[in-house]
């Protein structure tokens, strides 16, 4: 399992894909948040990150598909899917070593945007003045947001040998994911349920968790979540040998 | 025997792409596996590196069941899928490497130079594999079959795409493997089999037709020409 997932990150690193993906992450989100008034926190006069932790979820909405529409679709449709099961590996294995190695390269993304909480919080007044026990818990929140998403994402991609086809379901289901349920829990003759509906939506784990409230019930529902897409992946994968 | 079929069958829907055949392969022996386009040649051999499930039937590799214990079995077997599909973007020794390490084989480093030198690929060893020709294509595709000394090989198709110098290398190389190993290749060129077969299955829309020796099947038929042998049976 580790071949696979070390040759997965590698092919990540000697493509483009990784440069280009994390740099265009990084470009719009500095832009976002320190260049354009409408968002920037200059503006904004407050030192506080939420913002960009409001931002990101968007962002990984178009990132995450464009890292993970390759893992299955391009091995199948090149065939070289055919040499990766033929090893004494198990399925499983594969789909673990394939999610893990697109997580580590969201995981990358989120390393270099540290400095925006650095020169927030050099920036507060007084200096330090910055919540950071809310920007810890966002970022744990985010990371996990980034594990359901990915795992979104290498579902997408095995359920179709066309790397377009994988990106357009990944992004759609990531948005229906994260805000598809708040939309519909607002549907007049859904009212009575809208507490449960919301529940069942990311954007209301995330929000809790940006709170700097580290709760076990929203980390148990991102767990499952994405525990749950891996083994759709595995059933999807094992339809297609039979 | 290093290989039993039994009675294996592969069904899509109500076409029966291979139906219930059954046969072995023992070591020492190459076997070439004819049948025309669709036979069910590449199912088969499918289904038996664990690609494929089969609907019914069961088969053993080394004494492994390919369906109840399909990690042991994949461990014995190389397998050279058929228009040998590969990781273009990777060089040739890291994706040797990489082969190497799903096989959790000791001093890779070593092996990986081993294998280079027995396919002849030191000349290219430290090239991209997008950019090797067909023929290298073909030796990186032997060389990771080959590189945790299976006791068991199947190739299929190993030699399609092949100018008549290569083709003339690669039989020489699959021979030499045959002498301690099982193999079975597929292929569509008869002057092959008649080069480097021993045992000749012919198969015809999923069944066995013919299942001999190569000499056996000519005494059979009283005929020498494998090809009239071939149009008789498939045709």
């Amino acid at each position: 399992m580790y071949a696979v997932f070390r040759r997965e990150l590698f092919s990540f690193l000697s493509s483009m894909v990784a440069y280009i993906t994390i740099g265009i992450f990084l470009l719009i989100s500095g832009l976002l948040l320190w260049f354009f008034p409408d968002t920037s926190i200059l503006d904004y006069g407050y030192a506080e990150m939420g913002g960009f932790f409001s931002l990101v979820p968007y962002l990984f909405m178009f990132l995450i598909p464009a890292i993970t529409m390759r893992s299955f679709a391009e091995e199948r449709r090149e065939g070289t899917y055919e040499l990766l099961i033929t090893r004494p590996i198990t399925v499983s294995q594969i789909i673990v070593a394939k999610f893990l190695a697109s997580l580590v390269l969201v995981f990358f993304s989120l390393i270099p945007t540290l400095v925006y909480y650095y020169s927030i919080s050099k920036l507060g007044f007084p200096e330090g003045n910055i919540d950071t026990g809310a920007v810890i818990g966002s970022y744990i929140g985010l990371f996990f947001l980034g594990a359901a998403f990915t795992a979104i994402g290498i579902f997408a991609s095995a359920l179709t040998k066309n790397q377009v086809i994988a990106f357009v379901i990944c992004a759609a289901l990531c948005a229906f994911a994260f805000l598809g349920f708040d939309y519909t829990s607002q549907l007049p003759f859904l009212q009575n349920f809208q507490n449960s509906i919301l529940s069942f939506g990311i954007n209301q784990h995330y929000t809790s968790m940006s709170r700097g409230v580290l709760d076990t019930r929203d980390l148990i529902y991102f767990i499952t979540l994405t525990m749950l897409l891996l083994v759709f992946t595995k059933v999807i994968i094992g339809g297609k040998r039979s | 025997m290093s290989i039993s079929v039994k009675n294996l069958s592969k069904h899509y829907d109500q076409q029966k792409a291979v139906d219930s055949i059954s046969f072995e392969a023992h070591p020492g022996r190459i076997l070439g596996f004819l049948g025309p386009n669709g036979a069910g040649k590449s199912t088969t051999m499918r289904m038996l590196t664990g690609y494929l499930m089969p609907t019914s039937g069961n088969a053993e590799v080394s004494n492994q069941n390919i369906i109840s214990q399909p990690i042991e079995a994949k461990k014995h077997i190389g397998y050279l899928p058929e228009n040998t599909p590969l990781y273009t973007e990777m060089y040739v020794k890291e994706f040797l490497r990489f082969v190497g390490e799903t096989y959790k084989l000791n001093n890779i480093a070593n092996r990986v130079n081993e294998v280079i030198k027995l396919v002849g690929l030191t000349p290219e060893q430290h090239k991209k594999i997008g950019m090797l020709s067909k023929g290298y294509r073909q030796r990186v595709g032997l060389a990771q079959a080959i590189i945790h000394n299976p006791d068991v090989l199947i190739l299929d198709e190993p030699t399609s795409g092949l100018d008549p110098n290569q083709l003339v290398d690669i039989r020489a190389l699959i021979k030499e493997l045959g002498k301690n190993k099982t193999v079975i290749i597929s292929t569509h060129i008869m002057q092959e089999v008649e080069a480097i077969c021993d045992d000749i299955i012919i198969i015809n829309k999923g069944k066995i037709v013919a299942n001999d020796s190569l000499k056996g099947i000519k005494k059979a038929y009283h005929q020498d020409s494998l090809e009239e042998i071939f149009r008789k049976l498939t045709a």
